[in-house]
């Protein structure tokens, strides 16, 4: 369940009437069983391609990507999303309206029998803290709880590496850091390990035991938070962790401003 | 790869009329062609070129007149008359002209009682102008038809005026000058898109311009084909036929695509002014003709008739009896058909990830969704020789003689589905397009293969779009007529070709029973329609909140295909979770 995961001179594509658009260009990180890495970037930079890339929905044009040495996609083969254990938290959450939330939970575990198959809902939702909304449609519930749906869905089957695209940017500034301390301890205590893919730092640093500040397709450090803020490896880092935690003030400042107008 | 091979033999299926059609016009001898275009196709074409004319101009100004003022002005009934106005709909263009036929007959209850009113005994001394003739025609099919210009210009004055038109108040223009020069420039698209669907069906109708009298092209095709056996006139005229058509999809593309330009805008509906005394009675009036004229005097013509031949007789006839188990059958079996084939095409245009062969199952779509602009006869003409040479083969095959296709009413279901496949595939379309990709990603991260994702996702959360489709090809596989009446078996009789059988044979005995039955099952698409529509402002609001992800890129609304029925299934698609 620890598994180790090595992107190894990565590049992706996108096709456009005018050709291939190359978004991502020879990325290369690795990141240690059990640790939870953070793409950190700007929109547009790539970073949720890769995502995709590691979930199988975009299959490479060059380089490899491979999950406790096995290959999982390179150029010349892609091993289908359903079958690479590899557990996914969608930036809508992605619950199927159709399910209530057991349902919901229950999806990937088609091949447990019957018995098994409760224990383990049972199980996650407890872990969650979600044991009394089982019977609970996604649409009747908060922001935050089907944050934690869509979480114990994608932890159900026990995947070998899991993977969020910005899951808190649907939230309010004060659940959203919240959710990040909690979703750590969740992912620290069942020992998972995780890339995730945000633009804010605030959650970045939250969550993360390694970061990827991303630029044009390219990873510009790949590191632990005390040495990007510390001992930033380029100018763009420094301008970049700068900037952002400067606007971050700024937006703090200027909510007080508001409440104290307002 | 089975999906798209699969949208690839939909879409030949679909193609296969047209190329025939195509082949049999070429390979007609120049004798023919000359003799066609000496005797026949002048005549034919004036005919349909002035029926076209004078139905986009009757059905532009009811549908376009009575939208603006159902939404510009509040009045006491307007509600009512806001989806009253939908109701002629649900009568197709061949039972208001057999109800009008009767109704305004030199010896009918309208001449009669206008006589007796003037105090005249004979029609000889008093007549209206006879029925029977081009502008009656017009009358006719523009009070059937102007629903269509109606409704799309009414959605487009309930989502996208507004601004536009208190933008225009403060600027000094009147309510008459906002609607000259501000609200119908806008809305000239939305009449666009439902004028070329009013001409389309114009151009589909046989019943009433054969009822009338007006030798058209559509009924050139027919009498071509049923009297003299000349397949390669007949194909010639058809191919004439489409040339209109592409014009008319040409027009309705045109429509759309600056309807999609106005879409961007954020979207209200407008403040209606409220009218007090005559005006509103006046504006109540005006907006209350077109709903008597199309739906309430056939309607209760329909309802008198069958009462009195229920009352006189005790019953219905076997042979209508079995008319309509037969219409129930064949409309049932193309239902079924006609959704496996579009959730075939939209599925393979959707779940195609490469982007090469995306962009062919697309391709598959579009080409699936044509046979909803080919007249009903253009599209029986074009089906014989594919009909014939595929029951040739199957008997060569299995060593028998007999026609499976031709000699059953398999062929009448192959081309309904033809026909109708547009809807289902619009409809299909439009219900994928609000499930979110994140879900089939979800589903497919989750271990489920794409066949899986399909069963356990996106098909419980298509039950309403498919149900909705299914009651639009139902309904409309119950009233067709003019394929049918090429394509049907001998002796056999559906609600609607039994309808046409009495009013040609002028017996008017139990066809207001058959006309009713189709009324009725065409009010039921109808009144959920009325009920979306009426709905559409709040629903487009709520689709604003969420943050835009790809769904909102996509353009649910396919060319072709008729309004009410892509509306009707945007509708009950809007009701998902």
């Amino acid at each position: 369940m620890t598994a180790s995961l090595e992107l190894d001179r990565l590049s992706l594509a996108y096709d456009t009437p005018r050709g291939a658009l190359r978004v991502v260009d020879e990325l290369s990180l690795a990141l240690p069983g059990g640790h939870i890495g953070c793409l950190l970037g700007p929109s547009g930079c790539g970073k949720t391609t890769v995502l995709r890339a590691i979930a199988g929905f975009e299959p490479p044009i060059d380089g490899r990507i491979l999950l406790d040495g096995a290959v999982l996609s390179s150029a010349a083969h892609c091993l289908a999303p359903e079958r690479r254990r590899v557990g996914m938290m969608f930036q809508d959450y992605a619950l199927f309206p159709h399910l209530n939330v057991q349902g919901n939970v229950a999806f990937g575990l088609r091949r447990l029998d019957r018995a098994c198959r409760q224990r383990r809902v049972a199980e996650m939702l407890e872990m969650v803290g979600l044991a009394q909304a089982a019977d609970s449609y996604p649409h009747e519930l908060s922001g935050g709880q089907q944050q934690r749906v869509a979480l114990a869905r994608a932890l159900a089957p026990s995947p070998e590496l899991l993977l969020l695209d910005e899951p808190f940017s649907n939230l309010d500034a004060d659940a959203r850091e919240r959710l990040a301390f909690e979703v750590r301890d969740i992912l620290k205590h069942t020992g998972h390990t995780a890339v995730l893919v945000t633009h804010d730092q605030a959650e970045a640093f939250a969550i993360a035991d390694r970061i990827g500040v991303m630029a044009q397709g390219k990873v510009a450090q790949w590191d632990t938070p005390y040495n990007l803020r510390h001992h930033p490896a380029t100018p763009f880092v420094a301008d970049f962790i700068r900037r952002e935690a400067l606007a971050e003030r700024r937006a703090a400042a200027y909510a007080r401003g508001a409440r104290r107008h307002g | 790869m089975i999906w798209s091979c699969g949208a690839a033999l939909v879409a030949l299926i679909v193609c296969a009329p047209l190329a025939a059609l195509g082949w049999q016009a070429w390979g007609a001898s120049a004798g023919h062609w000359s003799h066609l275009a000496q005797y026949v196709l002048p005549q034919a074409a004036a005919n349909t070129g002035l029926l076209l004319l004078g139905v986009g101009a009757l059905t532009a100004v009811l549908g376009t007149g009575s939208a603006w003022l159902v939404s510009a002005y509040e009045f006491r009934g307007r509600r009512i008359l806001s989806w009253a106005l939908l109701l002629p709909l649900a009568v197709p263009t061949y039972i208001i002209a057999f109800a009008y036929l009767d109704l305004l007959h030199p010896i009918g209850p309208v001449q009669g009682a206008i006589r007796a009113l003037l105090g005249y005994d004979s029609p000889r001394q008093f007549r209206l102008p006879d029925l029977r003739s081009l502008p009656g025609a017009v009358f006719v099919l523009g009070c059937a038809l102007y629903p269509y210009v109606y409704l799309s210009t009414r959605a487009m004055f309930m989502t996208q005026a507004a601004n536009v038109l208190e933008a225009a108040r403060t600027l000094g223009a009147g309510c008459y000058a906002a609607f000259w020069r501000v609200a119908l420039p806008m809305a000239r698209p939305a009449i666009a898109v439902g004028l070329s669907l009013a001409l389309l069906e114009t151009l589909n109708d046989i019943g009433a311009s054969e009822f009338l009298g007006v030798q058209t092209l559509t009924v050139s095709v027919y009498t071509t084909w049923i009297t003299r056996s000349d397949l390669a006139s007949a194909a010639q005229i058809a191919l004439t036929m489409l040339v209109i058509v592409v014009g008319l999809i040409l027009l309705e593309r045109h429509g759309r695509r600056r309807q999609r330009y106005a879409a961007a805008q954020r979207m209200r509906p407008m403040q209606p002014l409220r009218l007090h005394g005559w005006r509103a009675l006046l504006a109540a009036g005006l907006c209350a003709l077109p709903v008597m004229l199309g739906f309430v005097a056939p309607a209760l013509y329909l309802l008198w008739e069958t009462q009195k031949r229920l009352h006189l007789v005790g019953g219905v006839s076997r042979q209508l009896w079995a008319a309509a188990g037969n219409t129930l059958a064949i409309a049932g079996a193309a239902t079924l058909i006609t959704l496996a084939c579009g959730l075939v095409v939209a599925w393979a245009a959707r779940a195609t990830r490469d982007s090469g062969r995306r962009r062919l199952t697309q391709l598959y779509a579009r080409a699936a969704g044509m046979g909803y602009a080919v007249p009903g006869t253009v599209l029986a003409i074009g089906l014989l020789t594919p009909l014939g040479l595929f029951d040739q083969a199957l008997s060569a095959l299995l060593g028998t003689t007999g026609l499976v296709l031709m000699g059953s009413a398999a062929a009448l279901v192959c081309a309904y589905a033809i026909r109708f496949l547009a809807i289902a595939c619009g409809g299909v379309e439009a219900g994928l397009a609000r499930i979110p990709p994140s879900l089939e990603q979800a589903s497919r991260l989750l271990g489920e293969s794409a066949g899986g994702t399909l069963r356990r996702v996106h098909l419980p959360l298509l039950r309403p779009a498919l149900g909705a489709a299914a009651l639009l090809v139902f309904v409309d596989a119950m009233k067709e007529l003019p394929a049918t009446l090429l394509l049907r078996p001998m002796n056999f009789d559906t609600l609607a070709t039994w309808l046409y059988g009495e009013a040609a044979r002028g017996t008017y005995e139990e066809g207001a029973v058959a006309a009713l039955a189709i009324v009725a099952a065409g009010l039921i698409p109808v009144i959920l329609l009325a009920r979306g529509q009426e709905k559409m402002p709040e629903t487009r609001d709520r689709d604003q909140k969420p943050k835009r992800t790809a769904v909102d890129r996509h353009d649910p609304a396919p060319v072709h295909g008729d309004a009410p029925a892509l509306a009707g299934a945007a509708h009950i698609s809007d009701k998902q979770p």
